[in-house]
């Protein structure tokens, strides 16, 4: 794996001098590339510490001088942020279980089983990942009017619970998935359904749990469609309210951090535990490109 | 052997399509036709209440938005943002791509967790962060310019800047993803393509050039389209940090759609701007796939 640079065959002394340099020079550009990537993130946990004004100093203050939970305080007993936490939670969990179920079934149909007009139909389907999600926003919105699900969580998840991506995703990973294994559980006389549930499921539970780290991150942090369904803000997901909480506290730089952390820890959280999952859904994803 | 008859197993492939297919035809196919539909309509604040007071107008909506100033400013903003932010956002991936992909990198895994943390968070929430940052007084980014001698910069509040301090964070936040996928490229060119360069004598350069770049070339096309449309729906970043000013500066394709269709409630304005947008990213897509092609 390791590849030899040419200039450890041409000189002994002065090339390993220069290689030297070289790696050091490249362990110092990547450091610098963690600080610049780092600072602002570590910049806001810092910030959200600092008592009120605290942030606002020439220069600027990296660390709290008296680290203080204040901020938080006040997030979660005035601001009620609690509230949109839990929204935020509840729209997240409930879209990430439906999603995965929904794609599974039919990434795997696209996959294993044979009906007339399959590759036609994905193949539409594919050129329809070109068309931005906002063409079918504002007549969408109209829709879920007529049903009543303006302003309900319903109306939020709605979206999020079937992705051709999401499709895409399962049927890559399907296809590996043995025909000889769900022969055999056919001729033993299983269901179609039975087979899905006990054979296929468990088979292709990675790329299950890729799929549900996807949807929960993008769930969790999109903004622009929980702030068109939603209008009572009492029913705001965290993006919303935090974006709400900012036009009102434009001066309040520590309180805005502290509510910028609550809503990012758990997306961050997420996304550390489940980092292989990432990698592997977005090496899939380039794959078929 | 027994096996099923095809048309059963057609059967279930509906059944299991189904639920998939219901919700994608109800909540996106319907909806992005109807949207076509709605731009030739007045559809507008009356109508939500009485959706049959709409009427059909033909290609007002067109006409209209096309002749519209702050139309155009919102095309020539999203413009700047993806021919710039695009390409510099790539450039950025392919950087730290190469960087870590370097022999004898010690930490990598470390690196690469640190690189893509920014794709996992949330826009709302590091664009306020980045309000803040951006602060002319307090701002840290302006304080480590002063090191520099750099004089205080008003990031959002000069017309100038607000849209290079949106690319900043837009580069910032999702290099990571792109640079997974490079990875990915530089791991699949195969190591004896770099011996042979290297016996033939071509220097790091030479063999970034004739060996890196051609096997990165579809990768490039699926990091460049995907890039392009992503970054042609700019939206939560003006509308957190500038609410598309100072002076109109930052105010994007998207967020102008946002604003007529949802704080005037002129949905078939809203509509038509939708669809010039899709027309926008399909001509984006469609230049860069032959400009890729023939380099």
């Amino acid at each position: 794996m390791q590849l030899r640079s040419p200039a450890s065959a041409s000189g002994i002394g002065s090339g390993t001098t220069r290689r030297t340099l070289a790696n050091v020079l490249l362990h110092l550009v990547l450091i610098l590339g963690a600080v610049i990537t780092l600072t602002p993130l570590v910049w806001m946990i810092s910030a959200s510490f600092m008592p009120a004004g605290g942030a606002n100093t020439i220069p600027p203050r990296f660390l709290p001088r008296d680290p203080t939970l204040a901020q938080y305080v006040i997030l979660f007993t005035r601001l009620n942020l609690a509230r949109h936490f839990l929204n935020s939670a509840l729209v997240t969990v409930v879209a990430t279980i439906v999603s995965v179920l929904v794609n599974a079934m039919a990434g795997y149909a696209f996959a294993k089983l044979r009906f007339p007009g399959r590759d036609r139909i994905f193949q539409r389907l594919a050129l329809a990942l070109v068309v931005p999600a906002q063409v079918g926003m504002l007549p969408l919105f109209l829709l879920l009017r007529q049903l009543g699900l303006v302003n309900t969580f319903a109306g939020v998840m709605i979206p999020y619970f079937a992705s051709i991506y999401g499709i895409f995703l399962i049927r890559q990973y399907a296809l590996g998935v043995p025909d000889e294994l769900l022969d055999a559980a056919r001729v033993d006389g299983a269901g179609e359904f039975r087979i899905f549930w006990m054979i296929v499921l468990p088979v292709i539970r990675p790329i299950l749990v890729t799929l549900a780290a996807f949807t929960f991150l993008s769930a969790w942090n999109d903004f622009m469609w929980p702030l068109i369904i939603l209008s009572d803000s009492a029913k705001y997901t965290l993006p919303v309210a935090l974006a709400n909480l900012s036009g009102e506290h434009v001066q309040d730089t520590e309180l805005m951090m502290a509510g910028s952390v609550v809503t990012i820890v758990p997306a961050l959280i997420v996304f550390l535990v489940f980092q292989r999952s990432f990698v592997r859904g977005i090496m899939a994803g380039s794959i078929k490109g | 052997m027994k096996t099923l008859p095809a048309s059963r197993q057609a059967r279930s492939a509906w059944l299991f399509l189904a639920p998939a297919g219901g919700l994608i035809g109800l909540f996106f196919f319907l909806p992005v036709t109807a949207g076509l539909l709605l731009s030739l309509t007045d559809f507008d604040i009356y109508a939500i209440a009485a959706p049959a007071t709409a009427r059909f107008v033909g290609l007002r909506n067109y006409l209209a938005t096309l002749s519209n100033p702050m139309f155009w400013t919102a095309v020539k903003n999203t413009l700047y943002f993806v021919v710039v932010g695009g390409p510099l956002s790539v450039a950025v991936s392919l950087g730290a791509a190469l960087l870590l992909n370097a022999p004898r990198v010690r930490l990598r895994s470390l690196f690469r967790t640190v690189y893509f943390a920014p794709v996992a968070t949330t826009l709302v929430a590091v664009a306020i962060v980045w309000r803040y940052l951006y602060h002319p007084r307090y701002g840290l980014l302006n304080h480590v310019l002063g090191w520099f001698g750099i004089e205080p910069i008003e990031w959002l509040s000069d017309p100038q800047w607000a849209m290079p301090a949106i690319i900043l964070l837009a580069v910032w936040k999702n290099f990571g993803y792109n640079m997974l996928i490079f990875l990915a490229g530089l791991q699949s060119i195969s190591p004896e393509l770099y011996e042979a360069a290297a016996i033939d004598g071509a220097g790091a350069w030479r063999r970034f050039r004739h060996v890196t770049l051609p096997g990165l070339a579809p990768v490039f096309l699926f990091v460049g389209v995907t890039t392009m449309i992503g970054y042609f729906q700019l939206f939560a970043e003006p509308y957190v940090m500038t609410q598309g000013g100072p002076f109109g500066s930052t105010r994007s394709i998207v967020l102008l759609m946002y604003e007529e269709g949802f704080r005037w409630w002129r949905m078939g304005v809203a509509s038509t701007i939708a669809v010039l947008l899709l027309l926008i990213t399909l001509a984006g897509a469609l230049i860069q796939i032959r400009l890729q092609r023939r380099a």
